[in-house]
């Protein structure tokens, strides 16, 4: 196979500070080393390369943006976005393992938790002691997380759980869930949740086509007691859990490209050594129309990133921009990854291609994190003024 | 355990080069260029036997351009004290011997246990400037080298020779240039980076005089010329075997 070679079509390397370029130099030889030799394997076999946990966390990939003193690196936004990148050129369900632990886990410790609780948690979180999962969607409410039907009610000087959650990732493998629930005034709140706490447990989904090597989890809590400090207490309503997707769905937005450019760089490669009609496929008209497509959206949805990367390193990357880049660019990578199976012909089926696995997971990013639909109406919201939810 | 360690930046060897338009280098646009592979191996042995120490010093010394100040603090990433470039224009362009000049003027006067090297530097592929900064320093150098242990001020090097190990000695101060298979080299961890920008990264202009070779020309290896089919099934094996022995003579 041909080393990889970046798209970087309008040198947005010049964008980049020298520490930027070298935390994506060291995840990436990380991806070529320790992922791609075996995720299609993975893949096939539905199950999830446990043994990279740690050496992402002695890396420094679980909550690279939380501060030094509880375990992270004290990353800025644009290098947190590049190790998603990089991580999801290998596979979109193994950079999806680091955002939960980091954008879904750690974050909302370190925004929402007590000091014990940072204490407790954030430094074996970092160091992939511990594996977190994030517990939001339940079987009747994806798009609408607000109608959740979990729900919380004190007892002493405890609380007492019970509901569902669905599609939750790290689920069956996390020693800790972050679980959110509405409480008897209809508040959502969030609990840390042990796994071995009596009345919880988290059967793994089976027989999906899409997140082959990402564990995908429901939740049960059948009167699951945690005590009050298990309780973020800086977490009060729906805003919370957002908040923590949005930290997600900036990485995502750089994930996207990754996974866009694995695609692109092997079908340039392919189609670039394939014979058909006694010469290139990449030398006809119509082939050149979709790769000069492909690199073009690629580098827009660079530029989206980037700058949303500035944005948020200023305090100004608001949910509805990250919708945007969100949106367009998981869009944009599936569309490629599409366009490249095709291209790949026969070959693009199978797993011996990295395309045709990055095409089912891209299914899953279209999907998760909201929908993209749901950031159509976000952005809709955004210039208009009128919500259109309902 | 003081230890220096001298590194180069080269272009990815993933790269697909591009000759520049003077004819004597290559056009570094689009070119990704990083720490030389074997250098990696001296580093992780510099900072393997100044742990194994218990303490000292790691120092990085590369002889190059600006960007090179990339790779040593790469190289301070990977947890390396403090960095030196020697900074010239000039030096993509030098040879072997004028680069063991400029990093020997410097290293010279500095004190050091132990001075490691890539066996090579995977652009020019000359092998020289480990031996030569040793030969200009007057310290013993072991090259190649798979194994190392150091003890009671002195080396014990396992060398690759044809088809087996040579066990070598040699005291201390020495020079050590790595071969693959040495160590397994880390990655920087993201910490590290965070904490590179800490540490001292000095550069000083060097001056280096004439080169004593000079790069008249590059050029790209001619196109492989088309195979030859000989025939088909058994049959074919006779004029396989005399154009083989008559026209390859590899046989
Ligand atoms: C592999 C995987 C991992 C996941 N990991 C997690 C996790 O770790 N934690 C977690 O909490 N969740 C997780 N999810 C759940 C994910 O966030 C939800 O699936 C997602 O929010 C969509 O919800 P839903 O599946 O219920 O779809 P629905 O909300 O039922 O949507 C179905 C369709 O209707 C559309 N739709 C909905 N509302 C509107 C509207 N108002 N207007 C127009 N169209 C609309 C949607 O866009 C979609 O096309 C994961 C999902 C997957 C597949």
């Amino acid at each position: 196979m041909q080393p990889f070679q970046e798209l970087d079509y309008y040198a947005l390397d010049d964008l980049l500070t020298e520490e930027e370029r070298m935390v994506r130099e060291q995840v990436r030889s990380f991806v070529d080393e320790r992922v791609l030799p075996i995720v299609a394997a993975h893949w096939e076999a539905g199950t999830y390369p446990g043994e990279l946990n740690l050496e992402m966390a002695r890396l420094g990939m679980f909550g690279p943006a939380i501060p030094e003193q509880y375990g992270g690196a004290g990353l800025g936004a644009v290098a947190y976005g590049l190790i998603c990148q990089e991580l999801e050129r290998g596979d979109s369900g193994i950079r999806s393992s680091a955002s939960v632990q980091g954008s879904l886990v750690m974050y909302p410790i370190h925004a929402y938790g007590s000091e014990e609780q940072k204490r407790a948690w954030l430094p074996r979180l970092a160091s992939g002691e511990v594996i977190g999962c994030f517990g939001l969607t339940e079987p009747d409410f994806g798009s609408n997380p607000g109608g959740m039907r979990t729900r919380c009610r004190r007892s002493g000087a405890e609380w007492i759980l019970d509901g569902r959650k669905m599609w939750i990732t790290n689920g069956t493998s996390a020693g800790l869930a972050l679980v959110w629930a509405k409480d008897e005034q209809d508040v959502v709140r969030g609990f840390l949740v042990e796994a071995d706490r009596k009345g919880f447990s988290a059967p793994e989904t089976r027989h999906k086509w899409s997140f082959r090597c990402s564990v995908t989890s429901e939740l049960v809590l059948e009167g699951v007691r945690v005590p009050e400090s298990g309780r973020l207490p800086e977490a009060q309503g729906l805003k919370a859990p957002l908040s923590c997707l949005t930290q997600a769905r900036y990485g995502i937005a750089w994930g996207a490209i990754g996974a866009a450019q694995a695609c692109f760089d092997e079908v340039r490669n392919y189609t670039l050594q394939r014979q058909v009609f006694d010469k290139p496929l990449a030398g006809f008209q119509l082939t050149q129309e979709k790769l000069a497509d492909m690199a073009t959206e690629i580098t827009k949805a660079q530029l989206l990133a980037w700058r949303l990367g500035q944005l948020k390193e200023r305090g100004q990357a608001t949910p509805a921009r990250v919708s945007m880049a969100k949106r367009n660019n998981v869009h944009m990578a599936l569309q490629i990854a599409r366009s490249a199976r095709g291209l790949l012909g026969a070959n693009g089926i199978t797993l011996e291609y990295h395309t045709g696995r990055h095409l089912c997971n891209l299914e899953t990013v279209l999907t998760y994190e909201g929908t993209h639909e749901i950031h159509t109406l976000t952005i809709g919201e955004a210039v208009t003024g009128i919500p259109a939810y309902r | 355990m003081d230890v220096i360690v001298c590194v180069k930046r080269v272009p990815s060897t993933t790269t697909r080069v591009v000759i520049g338009g003077d004819r004597k280098s290559i056009d570094p646009t689009g070119v990704e260029f990083l720490l030389n592979p074997y250098d990696e191996f001296a580093v992780e042995e510099a900072l393997k036997q100044r742990d194994a120490a218990g303490g000292g010093t790691v120092t990085a010394v590369s002889f190059g351009t600006a960007e090179a100040q990339k790779e040593l603090r790469t190289v301070l990433a990977m947890g390396a004290d403090a960095a030196l470039l020697l900074q010239s224009a000039q030096a993509p362009l030098c040879d072997g011997a004028t680069t063991a000049r400029a990093l020997a003027d410097a290293i010279r006067g500095r004190k050091f246990d132990l001075l490691f090297f890539g066996k090579q530097a995977v652009d020019m592929d000359q092998h020289g400037v480990g031996p030569a900064v040793a030969t200009l320093l007057g310290v013993p150098c072991i090259s190649e080298v798979v194994h190392l242990e150091v003890k009671d001020g002195k080396v014990t090097a396992h060398r690759e020779v044809e088809g087996a190990h040579e066990i070598v000695e040699a005291p201390l101060p020495c020079a050590v240039t790595a071969q693959k298979g040495l160590n397994e080299p880390r990655y920087a961890t993201l910490k590290g980076i965070m904490a590179a920008k800490k540490k001292p990264l000095d550069v000083v202009d060097a001056s280096v005089g004439e080169p004593l070779v000079e790069i008249v020309e590059m050029k790209m290896p001619p196109p492989r010329a088309a195979g030859k089919m000989v025939g088909e099934g058994p049959e074919a094996v006779p004029a396989l075997v005399q154009l083989l022995k008559h026209e390859a003579k590899v046989l």
